[in-house]
């Protein structure tokens, strides 16, 4: 079949996956008062439609910021402020002013689920697209599997069209900026990682490598001579967007101080909820809210956070490849998920995102990876009424990568990419089979994470241990992320100079 | 579709997997009022006396499927006791839990199973010599997507709601067996299909005269033409046996209860009018619009006086019969002696000129779209009939690939109505690219050596009807 027939069928049908699934419930369907954050998206098309940009981050009258007040980065309210300007022309009562506060209607439903659908079609899909065609290796077909297999990734679906958010905005322009930097266009992918970090600023999880890779660039290339003009045309561009974006915020500092205040709530503590991080798992052991100050919580974080990332951050500044960039994308944000501070459970997208750009290189252990955070977040589907879609398209993706991409039969050393490493082992344990180990880990691993989908979604806790299915959701999902982390290092960090992934700086 | 094993049948059942976690993610969508009618008849045939099944009628959604049918929902009623026993009280018009939902999209699901099997029966019979050694190429393989993955058959089982999918697959199956020479059990399967839907009386034509002409006369005259005395009597015999004893123990029961009108006035319920709520894409389609046409024109030149016409309101939606204002009325019968005359030549060609399997497969497809054209209350489900068939010779004739081609995208496209509720749109029109894509490429790679499957008349036909479609 016609190459561009292949690409087309895999995008048909991750689209279909996408609409079937935004045809379920969204977060806080009929839920008042606060409802979820369906309302939180639709309230910030009303505040950004109705009043004055100077008004839109401060607590007003008009404004009541502890009902879902704007706390993400400009770009997110310059999107709602759109979207509010089409509702408007379609039903004005979708965000009058006050009234329209917990509005839920069939036709707005499929409005706000059309605009996600619209955003992963403008930008996440045709990054995608990109990235398979020109950064992935193989036949033209191996490259359509990818992309069907990215495109099927459950935990963007359910999150983006189920839960409803627009996480795809973000990340889409996150895979714009690597699209950028792989094929050499350092200023383009620049720009387009700067809008995803003023779309949401969890993007700062990959900012790092990000960083490191564009300087280590500059510094191969001569920090005198070609190397600086790169920079400087590099920070030129950074700071121009920044500028762009933050235009109506930069007329009073206040302005830009409340903003940065909404962005980062240092006050909310080390964690939320049941999130599959080290300090709620720890949390079990130790209750460290209760023993640490606030700002003790927040250093011993940001110390923890740090040491998680310098090693692979170094290694990329030291050797700024296409293929080490793409695991300390990985690495940095993984690190950022399990340490830092006030982390949400569907930051995880965020470590997800640049293991499913892995997916050709590593099939078994992303598939393992991706389908772990895609669990670690069913408390949150379960309490949208995703379970359904959580589970047919976890059982699809899981089919879908592993025959297509053949992952079983690519667990080897070298598939792996443990070669190395392996070599370290064998001096000690001459006769262990790693492979296999990880091929039954995988299984063993997957049927512990279907299982307590099950029991989670069909049995009631005992009433002394209400939380008892959430902790341990998030304990199994945080102790294989941590596996995650180490192994994607492993593989960072052991990989000599010339080996493993061909594409140099161009 | 890098699969590794291309000898092995895995791919098969990756695209069997495949659609069926595709269906599991329609079990939310939109259901008509078919999901009603098929939950009553669990209710029925679970609560109630066999004696009492085409009696009742709380539910104006009464039993109107033959005994098979009733069956195969008390069967289904065991099942769903353990879902939501709610949904088998009779008197509960219109339930529709979450766990009921559930319940019966799945048992559609799982039901599809015998559809996946003579799919896969279908796909052993096409010759393999055409084709490339690439996978994608393979004329089975081909053939498999076509069917599994039917736009038509995903949009009116799973989301409209209907069990066509199971009864296509018996359908196929006797095909496929017709094809393997095993015609016994291809007549027992075609019985027992009869008895579980009776809309496939239809092609029920095509049946009789081939394994009438193939099966019982074992020997034809050197020249071609039949020879009397080559009837084989026993099996005759044995293929009235099976025949009959099928519909014995479907319709014996009722036959003993005294039911046998009674029911048979269910199966055939000519009250209901020419043309269904919405026009089935056929000739009394047509011929309603020459009426009103000429209604209008001789309102317009004063030939007649408006108010003795009849009026004539054909597309309201409901379900019933109605006059034709100028253009005389049509009855049941001239809808059935159109049907026949529209069938009979391919008919004569099955009995005078018998050409095997393949020559049965053909008059199977025209008796389907013979009965589309002309039958009377056609709904617009029904051009699957002709279509599906059709896929298996699609994939071995050029010919047949073009007109599969158009029959596909037009009979496709006139599914649209059926689904009418806006969340559902984007749905159908990705399903419907998804479909059209696949078998256009598909089978275009399939005859790459020999020249363009559709004339460029034809090409602008289908792209107007693209076009339409994206505007509606």
């Amino acid at each position: 079949m016609e190459n561009w027939t292949l690409v087309s069928l895999s995008v048909l049908l991750g689209l279909t996956a996408r609409w079937t699934v935004s045809l379920n419930s969204y977060s806080g369907t009929s839920k008042p008062p606060m409802f979820g954050d369906y309302e939180a998206q639709r309230h910030w098309q009303e505040v950004t439609y109705n009043l004055p940009v100077h008004q839109w981050y401060f607590n007003t009258t008009d404004n009541n910021l502890s009902y879902w007040g704007l706390d993400y980065p400009p770009l997110t309210a310059f999107h709602s402020l759109l979207c509010a300007h089409i509702a408007q022309l379609i039903n004005p009562e979708w965000v009058e002013l006050h009234k329209s506060q917990g509005y839920e209607s069939p036709a707005h439903k499929l409005f706000m689920r059309a605009t996600v659908i619209i955003a992963d079609i403008l930008i996440y899909i045709p990054a995608v697209v990109l990235y398979c065609l020109y950064l992935t290796d193989g036949s033209t077909r191996r490259k359509a599997s990818t992309l069907l297999c990215i495109l099927l990734y459950p935990g963007l679906i359910l999150i983006d069209h189920g839960h409803f958010q627009y996480n795809s905005v973000s990340l889409g322009l996150a895979i714009w900026g690597v699209l950028g930097l792989g094929l050499g266009w350092d200023v383009l992918g620049s720009l387009a990682f700067t809008l995803a970090l003023n779309y949401k600023q969890m993007e700062l999880y990959h900012s790092l490598p990000f960083f490191c890779y564009l300087l280590g660039k500059c510094a191969k290339k001569g920090l005198t001579n070609k190397g600086l003009i790169l920079l400087v045309k590099i920070s030129v561009t950074v700071v121009v967007t920044f500028a762009v974006c933050w235009l109506p915020f930069l007329t009073d500092p206040q302005q830009s101080l409340q903003v940065l205040r909404r962005l980062f709530p240092v006050g909310r503590g080390l964690f939320e909820d049941k999130v599959a991080n080290t300090w709620c798992s720890l949390n079990v052991l130790v209750k460290i809210r209760a023993q640490l100050s606030p700002e003790a919580q927040l250093y011993l974080s940001l110390a923890a956070t740090l040491l998680a990332v310098v090693p692979s951050s170094i290694k990329l500044l030291m050797n700024p490849t296409f293929w080490q960039f793409k695991l300390a994308l990985v690495n940095s944000s993984l690190a950022f998920f399990l340490f830092s501070f006030q982390v949400h459970e569907k930051s995880i997208l965020l470590a997800a995102i640049p293991v499913c750009l892995l997916i050709n290189e590593l099939p078994l252990m992303s598939i393992w990876f991706l389908l772990a955070t895609t669990f670690s977040m069913l408390p949150l589907l379960l309490k949208d009424g995703l379970l359904l879609p959580y589970a047919v398209t976890s059982l699809a993706f899981l089919f879908v990568s592993t025959y297509l991409l053949s992952a079983l039969d690519r667990a080897t050393v070298d598939g792996l990419r443990i070669a190395p490493y392996v070599r370290l082992y064998r001096t000690c344990f001459p006769r262990i089979n790693i492979p296999l180990i990880v091929k039954w880990k995988f299984a063993f691993l997957l049927l512990a994470m279907a299982g307590l989908s099950f029991t989670s979604a069909a049995l009631d806790p005992p009433a002394n241990l209400p939380d008892l299915f959430p902790v341990l959701v998030s304990q199994c999902a945080h102790f294989q992320f941590l596996g995650c982390l180490v192994y994607f290092n492993v593989v960072q960090l052991m990989e000599s100079p010339g080996v493993g992934d061909h594409k140099k700086i161009k | 579709m890098a699969a590794p094993m291309s000898e092995s049948w895995s791919w098969f059942l990756a695209l069997a997997f495949g659609v069926s976690l595709l269906k599991c993610l329609l079990i939310n969508t939109y259901h008509s009022t078919d999901f009603e009618v098929h939950r009553n008849w669990l209710a029925v045939t679970h609560s109630l006396p066999v004696s009492q099944w085409y009696l009742e009628e709380t539910s104006e959604w009464t039993l109107d499927y033959p005994p098979l049918f009733a069956w195969f929902e008390y069967g289904l009623s065991h099942i769903a006791k353990y879902f939501d026993k709610e949904m088998l009280v009779v008197q509960h018009l219109n339930y529709a839990s979450p766990a009921t939902v559930l319940f019966q999209r799945l048992s559609v699901i799982f039901a599809d199973v015998v559809f996946i099997y003579a799919v896969k029966e279908c796909c052993k019979c096409v010759k393999c010599s055409r084709g490339s050694k690439d996978l994608l190429g393979k004329p089975s393989f081909v053939l498999a997507g076509l069917l599994l993955w039917n736009f038509g058959l995903l949009i009116v089982d799973h989301i409209h709601f209907q069990y066509n999918g199971f009864l296509f697959g018996i359908l196929l199956l006797s095909v496929a067996r017709h094809f393997q020479g095993r015609h016994l059990e291809g007549a027992l399967l075609f019985a027992l299909l009869l008895n579980l839907k009776h809309i496939y009386l239809y092609i029920s034509p095509a049946y009789g005269i081939y394994l009438l002409r193939s099966y019982c006369f074992t020997k034809d005259s050197p020249d071609g033409s039949f020879n009397w005395r080559s009837l084989s009597l026993f099996r005759l015999a044995t293929l009235g046996v099976i025949v009959c004893s099928v519909f014995a123990l479907s319709f014996g029961p009722f036959i003993l209860l005294g039911q046998l009108p009674q029911v048979l006035s269910r199966l055939f319920p000519f009250k209901r009018g020419l043309c269904h709520a919405y026009w089935a894409p056929n000739f009394w389609a047509l011929y309603n619009m020459a009426d009103k046409a000429l209604s209008i024109l001789g309102v317009k030149l004063k030939l007649f006086d408006v108010d003795r016409l009849p009026k004539a309101s054909m597309t309201g939606g409901l379900v019933q019969e109605f006059q034709h204002s100028v253009l005389p009325s049509v009855s049941p019968l001239a809808t059935l002696i159109c049907t026949l005359i529209s069938v009979l030549p391919a008919v004569f060609r099955v009995w005078f000129r018998p050409s095997g399997a393949r020559g049965f497969l053909q008059c199977v497809i025209i008796c389907a779209l013979g009965s589309f054209m002309f039958g009377w209350h056609v709904h617009e489900k029904a051009v699957l009939m002709a279509i599906l068939p059709l896929s298996l010779m699609a994939v071995e004739r050029k010919e047949d690939a073009g007109i599969f081609l158009i029959l596909a995208t037009t009979g496709h496209f006139s599914l649209f109505p059926l689904l009418f509720t806006a969340p559902e749109l984007p749905i159908k029109i990705l399903l419907m690219m998804l479909f059209s894509l696949y078998s256009f490429t598909s089978l275009k790679m399939l005859f790459r050596h020999e020249g363009s499957l559709i004339t460029i008349p034809e090409a602008v036909y289908l792209t107007e009807n693209t076009r339409k479609q994206k505007s509606q």
